[in-house]
């Protein structure tokens, strides 16, 4: 047993390691306030507005919230985790900042005392579920109006005759 | 509890098994067939791009479960990891009726007849494909199967033309429908490879592009691969052979039904298959010949898990060969930016083909089909760039916008040289839901193989910047497990019952009455995609079966 790393194994889901005793963000499930806004600042930050709406206007952090509930549940801990590093290390610049500590992360240069392997991990992680909140279907909270299939010019039309299935609430 | 005595028991209502079930039907036999999953529609899964049998960052609509379905996975560093079906790595293909085929891309190969003896055109041309390789010819050969091939094509329903690939097998009837018109993509590709010389032609597709077999034709949507028809254009078992052999009267369909293991008799002769129902209830069909069709990995496991006095480490595996030479395909291409628009939102997206490097590579042992892909959605996109361009930021915002659109992907799935390590075992700790064993996969590709890959990729770079892509960039061969949604090999077919697993006519050696019918048997999985080949091989066993063993009555 000792060579296994179970990722499917059961892990704790939900209030495990929020430590403040905060309940979450109004709107959101599981972040609270804090983790929202630290959350919002580091998705802004990899899909930035410009003439166009980026990550915090497509409810990109609404989409990883509320996979922190459902498929993503195991990662809470690790979600949790991060951005309290951050946080601590915004703390003086502000989430202004933001950008340059990325750059830092993804070559994995952050401060190993806030992040044990220099930040990579929590990059990545993090890039990904933006990604997908910001492309994905609008249906799991994020990409909303299809914001980004605008900006891409692909036209949000569902198969014809099921605009109501596609759309309707998950 | 054991039921009444049928005449045959068939695992798996994938591509496979409802096959061999309509032949069998059709000739008398009372026939069952077990399917673990649901017979699910395209009202069980919406055009979700973040869950689908392709793309299953949350899940997907077809099976299996993620709950209590897992496989052990053994990394290059020897770490053992257990995975769910929805993660990389799993290799999943689907588990509903249908299988495969209710999702699939629709992709309708023949194999090259150089596919069927690879030994014969390469052993001494390409010796290193052949060192601590298992790459063999197969018992059989492309003219058994033609009127197999052509049957599929007719029966399951196939639309395309390739009558200006002059690399291909002969065929003796024309596929019966004709291609869906062009999209600007296919245009372009089509006049890049004439200007290079190359050979383009319509890709043949298990889809209907007119009214064929009482369903209508493609609408052209943008979600195809890893979704179900809503039209029911896509032709797959669950809606062509599967209802006319319920139409018999002869065959039951169980669903929720998960096989544990075939049973057998003293020696050679199985008698029949022991499973859970729907209600996770124990139960037994006894029946005078077992097909086992639950797809390369899983049929390998179901073998490994029957164990009996003749077949001490289970069913066929008196010389250790059951599970070996797990293979897919390495897919390798190239990714090209045209000055202008080239996505006009038409589907399915795949449509154009070129098989100019399928054999005849210099030094190489086969090579691969390349064709342009089915549409890539927004998140399927983004992570494509050419190297440079920032995975985020403002820099990813302006490439992404400028040039999603004007992105072409080209790319084929390199035939592999099988190796014995590349394998499905069965985990000694982890079971799924039912205390049933998991497969376990293992195994490095051959240094060969990422070789042809590697040149393929070069090769659908060069057809792009012919079809006068401003930029371009490949995609290599990657390491790591194959198998994949095109899994095969695991069983192999041989003449030889210390090399192989089943006979030429899929009977696995030894026994009297226990036939392996699905992408197991590929001795080797050709330098395209596999399913055409399965179906084959599937009315080809149906029809012997039917021939070789006697029903009552
Ligand atoms: C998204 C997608 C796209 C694809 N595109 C193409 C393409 O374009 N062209 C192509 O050639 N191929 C394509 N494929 C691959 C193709 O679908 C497979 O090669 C084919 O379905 C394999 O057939 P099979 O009968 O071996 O297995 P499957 O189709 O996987 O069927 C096996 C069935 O057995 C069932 N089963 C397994 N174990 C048990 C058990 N113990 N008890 C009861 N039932 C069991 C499974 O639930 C499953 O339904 C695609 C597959 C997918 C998923
Ligand atoms: S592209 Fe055609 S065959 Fe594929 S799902 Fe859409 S309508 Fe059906």
């Amino acid at each position: 047993m000792k060579r296994r790393s179970f990722i499917a194994g059961t892990a704790a889901v939900g209030g495990a390691g929020c430590g403040r005793g905060e309940g979450p963000a109004p709107g959101y499930r599981v972040l609270t306030e804090n983790e929202i806004r630290t959350l919002d600042a580091w998705c802004e930050a990899l899909i930035p507005a410009d003439d166009a709406p980026g990550a915090s206007w497509a409810k990109v952090p609404r989409y990883i919230d509320i996979q922190l509930t459902r498929k993503f549940r195991r990662l809470l801990p690790r979600y949790r985790e991060a951005l309290a590093a951050m946080e601590r290390w915004l703390a003086a610049a502000g989430v202004e900042g933001m950008a340059a500590r990325l750059e830092l992360m993804e070559q994995g240069k952050a401060p190993r005392e806030l992040f044990a392997d220099g930040g990579k991990d929590a990059f990545e992680m993090v890039l990904a579920h933006t990604l997908q909140g910001f492309y994905g279907s609008p249906r799991h909270g994020g990409n909303r109006d299809y914001v980004s299939w605008v900006l891409l010019g692909v036209a949000p039309v569902p198969v014809r005759g099921r605009e109501q299935a596609e759309t309707g609430k998950n | 509890m054991r039921l009444p005595e049928v005449d045959a028991v068939i695992i798996g209502a994938g591509a496979a098994g409802p096959i061999v079930a309509k032949e069998l039907a059709f000739a008398g036999w009372r026939t069952v067939l077990l399917e673990r999953g649901e017979w699910n529609t395209a009202a069980d899964c919406r055009k979700d791009d973040l869950r689908n049998q392709r793309t299953s960052i949350l899940g997907h609509p077809f099976g299996p479960e993620d709950e209590g379905n897992p496989r052990v996975v053994v990394e290059r560093d020897g770490r053992l990891r257990v995975v769910e079906p929805s993660a990389g790595g799993y290799h999943n293909n689907a588990a509903c009726v249908g299988g495969g085929t209710l999702s699939y891309g629709a992709m309708a190969w023949r194999f090259h007849p150089h596919d069927f003896r690879m030994r014969t055109e390469y052993g001494t041309k390409v010796p290193a494909a052949f060192a601590d390789s298992t790459l063999e010819d197969w018992p059989i050969g492309y003219d058994d199967l033609e009127p197999y091939y052509e049957q599929a094509e007719w029966e399951i329903g196939v639309s395309g033309d390739d009558s200006t690939n002059p690399f291909r097998g002969e065929r003796k009837r024309a596929l019966p429908m004709p291609p869906l018109p062009p999209t600007r993509e296919h245009e372009i590709l089509w006049r890049g490879a004439l200007r290079a010389g190359l050979h383009p032609f319509h890709i043949p597709m298990l889809r209907n592009s007119v009214p064929y077999g009482g369903r209508p034709g493609c609408m052209r949507c943008r979600w195809c691969v890893g979704f179900a028809c809503e039209v029911d254009a896509k032709c797959g078992t669950q809606n062509t052979v599967l209802p006319r052999a319920l139409g018999t009267g002869n065959l039951t369909l169980r669903t929720g039904c998960q096989a544990q293991e075939v049973t057998m008799g003293p020696g050679g002769t199985a008698t029949g298959v022991r499973y859970f129902d729907a209600n996770g209830e124990r139960q037994e069909q006894p029946a005078r010949v077992v097909v086992v069709s639950a797809s390369a990995i899983e049929s390998a496991r179901l073998l490994l898990n029957s164990k009996s006095n003749l077949f001490p480490r289970g069913l066929g595996n008196r010389h250790d060969w059951v599970g070996r030479n797990l293979q897919g395909h390495t897919y390798t291409g190239a990714y090209g930016l045209f000055a202008d628009d080239v996505y006009d939102d038409l589907g399915p997206g795949a449509s154009v083909a070129i098989c100019d490097y399928n054999h005849g590579n210099a030094g190489m042992a086969g090579g691969a089909m390349l064709a342009n892909e089915f549409i890539r959605l927004p998140i399927q996109a983004a992570g494509i760039r050419p190297p440079g361009v920032p995975r985020w930021g403002k820099g990813h915002k302006d490439y992404f916008r400028t040039n999603y659109r004007r992105l072409v992907a080209v790319q084929g799935p390199t035939q592999e040289a099988p190796t014995f390590g590349m394998r499905v075992e069965v985990d000694a700790e982890v079971k799924d839901k039912f205390g049933i064993p998991v497969a376990r996969l293992s195994g490095l590709k051959h240094p060969h193989t990422i070789e042809v890959g590697n040149l393929m990729a070069e090769k659908a770079e060069g057809w792009l910047r012919a079809s006068g892509a401003e930029t371009t960039w490949k995609k290599g061969a990657g390491q790591g497990i194959s198998g994949g949604q095109h899994q095969a090999g695991t069983c192999r077919m041989g003449r030889d019952a210390k090399t192989s697993v089943v006979d030429e006519n899929l009977r696995i050696h030894e026994t009297e009455n226990v036939y392996v019918v699905d992408g197991s048997v590929h001795v080797t999985n050709g330098g395209f995609n596999p399913v055409l080949t399965i179906m084959a091989l599937a009315f080809r066993a149906g029809r012997h079966i039917a021939g070789a063993h006697r029903v009552r009555g």
